[in-house]
């Protein structure tokens, strides 16, 4: 396993700020050990892919981070602070934004529901046109009031991944954003998470398949442990 | 104020704690039984009303009492888990549950075979032992619920909020259902009466719940010990300490 | 921005949610009803005998029926992933508990409370025994659905909880069945049973205050 520190190469004032730090993590799942002493810091404009075999604890790692469960040992820090290239407060309404590999949508709402109530419970008013015109940009015209149930796996993903637009936050992890999503899904996909690391995010995904950016990217293995 | 307990939240100190610990249970449990018995079974003078059948208090009663401190013991050790975050407390929790669980087991039964005689049947729903009962469901939905969760942290976490759940229970379930059974059938059954017990019934009964005691804590350590065994396998010390006994 | 609030949207989507699913909220309705209909079968219709069981069998009845529905309560959620997106939402994962909560109890055990006279009918209850009834279901029923949640919350990432639930919640609901049929037992002999009815209430405000906690704590567990 690699904690990969980060490389002094940058130029923008933004990228020095530490978006999230992770230090000396371990977790323990059904007695095995997934992974152990893990480190790893996340600055303002990197994009880290994590990979590693299945079972290695990729997802347990994510949801460390995002707090969705504790480590038997190490701490997580998130650092809330503003992008300092604009000094503006309340530009970021969310220090993180986490899409698991649960879609987090109900299968009896149709895609407006479901979004318009996710932006509600994170504290964000949404109208209808906003929301019409976000599923357009996600290529689901039509097909913006048939319950998700209803729809595709890769159009449930395209659904659940719109909420990247919907609030501001510094660091996106996304757990497998590419599954079931068709060549120009993933091209898409994957140029919305290069504007908002060229934007000043940091964006920590896992995937199967190599990251098509192109920004330089960090990769990160989890190897298999017995 | 828990400094001192601190060091045993590691899984190493707690075992070794368990072996300094097991002895002193292991010797109390064996004399306390042995003289609590022979001399309740054999030299007390027997009961003018009940006879010789009164000499099962000194394996009921025991239980009877300690089943519940047990399900307290049990209820501090999953809160101490769930505040502090100690593993060891889950394992001890968990170590806990099967012997009060038998142990309310134990009184129920005895208090069944006392019934035989004492009322004629075998059931009645008389107040301590409909308590009992439903202490006895608590203990296994306890013990249910950490069975079904492969992740022993998490079945220990979520057993943990159920033993609460349930030491919150005892009280209210104990009053209800004396009163609920107070109107239903009246007084009738006062045979456990306020103590009119003679000293030389209550000797061997005060050094039967000693050995009680004793043999409780022995199996909870023994227990406990089975179970940082098992949850530690691969930690160095385990490794090492296996070495140590295949060598020997 | 226009600012909203969490809690409202949460009440809303689940009573949109009960609203699809109609059929789910029926079930155990039924359930219950038929559950009622078999006991003047089981043991004669004699009118006295009913009378004398009636509380008990309404009560049972509606626990049953209750560890039935309440295995929906999270289930849905916790396996879309909608719960994790809340508990990562900067709302209060205890009030966004008891939001749910309540909305279940409005879907679930309302029905039963309206429902309620045409038990008393067939149990040959007494207006005075009705009313009595009544007031402990709607004083008990929350308390089932409060405490039911911290075990449906525990059991949630279970395959097969269902069972589990019952036999976890079965033993904590003793009490509340003492004291709801004994308040109507007391009502047919013409006796004050406020008492009995206090005792639900200081119950169900213990409950209140305190299991939200331990339900959303039971959520952070079942996420682990």
């Amino acid at each position: 396993m690699i904690g990969e520190t980060r490389t002094a190469c940058v130029t923008n004032d933004y990228r020095d700020i530490l978006r999230l730090k992770a230090e000396d993590l371990s977790c323990i799942k059904q007695d095995r050990t997934l992974f152990e002493s893990f480190s790893l810091q996340v600055y303002a404009g990197e994009l880290f892919h994590l990979t590693g075999p299945n079972g290695a604890g990729k997802t347990s790692l994510l949801r460390l981070l995002v707090g969705l469960s504790e480590p038997d040992c190490g701490v997580v820090t998130v650092t809330n602070t503003l992008h300092a290239a604009d000094q503006q407060p309340n530009t970021v309404d969310y220090p993180l934004l986490y899409l698991g590999h649960k879609l987090g949508l109900n299968k009896y709402l149709s895609s407006v529901e479901n979004l318009a109530y996710w932006a509600s419970i994170h504290g964000i008013a949404t109208s209808q046109e906003q929301l019409y015109a976000l599923l357009a940009r996600f290529n689901l015209v039509g097909l913006e009031d048939v319950p998700s149930g209803q729809l595709s796996a890769g159009q449930q993903r395209r659904v659940s991944l719109a909420r990247t637009q919907l609030l501001r936050a510094n660091v996106w992890i996304l757990d497998e954003p590419f599954t079931s999503l068709d060549i120009a899904g993933v091209t898409f996909i994957q140029g919305l998470v290069d504007d908002f690391v060229s934007q000043g995010g940091a964006v920590l995904m896992t995937s199967h398949q190599a990251l098509q950016s192109r920004l330089p990217v960090k990769t990160v293995a989890l190897e298999y442990r017995l | 104020m828990f400094n001192w307990l601190h060091p045993y939240a590691k899984t190493e100190r707690a075992y070794a704690l368990c072996n300094t610990l097991l002895p002193y249970f292991f010797v109390t449990a064996v004399v306390g039984l042995l003289v609590g018995f022979i001399w309740g079974l054999a030299f007390a003078p027997s009961d003018y009303q009940q006879g010789d059948s009164f000499r099962i208090i000194y394996i009921h009663v025991p239980s009877a009492i300690l089943s519940m401190s047990t399900y307290v013991a049990m209820a501090i050790a999953g809160f101490v888990g769930l505040v502090w975050q100690w593993k060891t407390a889950y394992m001890s929790m968990i170590a806990i549950a099967p012997v009060g669980a038998i142990l309310t087991f134990i009184s129920l039964f005895t208090g069944a075979a006392w019934g035989k005689p004492m009322w004629g049947t075998w059931w009645i729903w008389d107040a301590r032992l409909t308590a009992q009962l439903i202490l006895f469901f608590l203990y296994l939905g306890v013990l249910a619920l950490y069975g079904a969760f492969s992740d022993k942290t998490q079945a220990g976490k979520s057993a943990a909020i159920m033993a609460l759940v349930g030491v919150i229970n005892i009280p209210i379930i104990h009053y209800s259902v004396e009163w609920w059974n107070t109107l239903h059938q009246g007084a009738t059954i006062t045979k456990f009466g306020k103590p009119s017990i003679a000293p030389s019934m209550l000797w061997p009964l005060l050094i039967s719940i000693a050995g009680m005691v004793g043999l409780i804590g022995t199996l909870v350590m023994m227990n406990l010990k089975n179970q940082i065994l098992r949850r530690e396998l691969h930690r160095p010390w385990v490794i090492a300490l296996l070495q140590k006994t295949e060598n020997r | 921005m226009k600012s909203v609030n969490p809690l409202t949207s949460i009440i809303k989507r689940d009573l949109v949610l009960a609203y699809r699913q109609k059929s789910e909220l029926l079930q155990p309705l039924l359930f219950f009803v038929m559950v009622i209909t078999l006991f003047p079968l089981g043991i004669g219709p004699g009118p006295e005998t009913l009378q004398k069981v009636g509380p008990g069998v309404i009560w049972v009845a509606a626990i049953l029926s209750a560890l039935l529905g309440m295995d929906k309560l999270f289930r849905d959620d916790f396996n879309d992933g909608s719960l994790e997106q809340l508990q990562l939402a900067h709302v209060s994962l205890s009030w966004a508990m008891f939001a749910k909560v309540f909305v279940h109890w409005c879907g679930s055990f309302l029905p039963l409370l309206l429902i309620s006279p045409l038990l008393a009918l067939f149990l040959n209850l007494t207006p005075a025994m009705y009313w009595a009834l009544i007031q402990t279901l709607a004083l008990g029923t929350p308390l089932l659905s409060l405490i039911g949640a911290i075990a449906v919350a525990l059991t949630v990432g279970l395959q097969r909880g269902g069972v589990l639930l019952s036999l976890l919640l079965i033993p904590v609901f003793i009490p509340l069945l003492i004291f709801a049929t004994s308040a109507v037992d007391s009502a047919a002999m013409g006796l004050n049973y406020a008492p009995q009815l206090a005792i639900i209430g200081a119950m169900l405000c213990f409950a209140v205050a305190i299991t939200p906690f331990a339900i959303s704590y039971a959520i952070r567990v079942s996420h682990h």
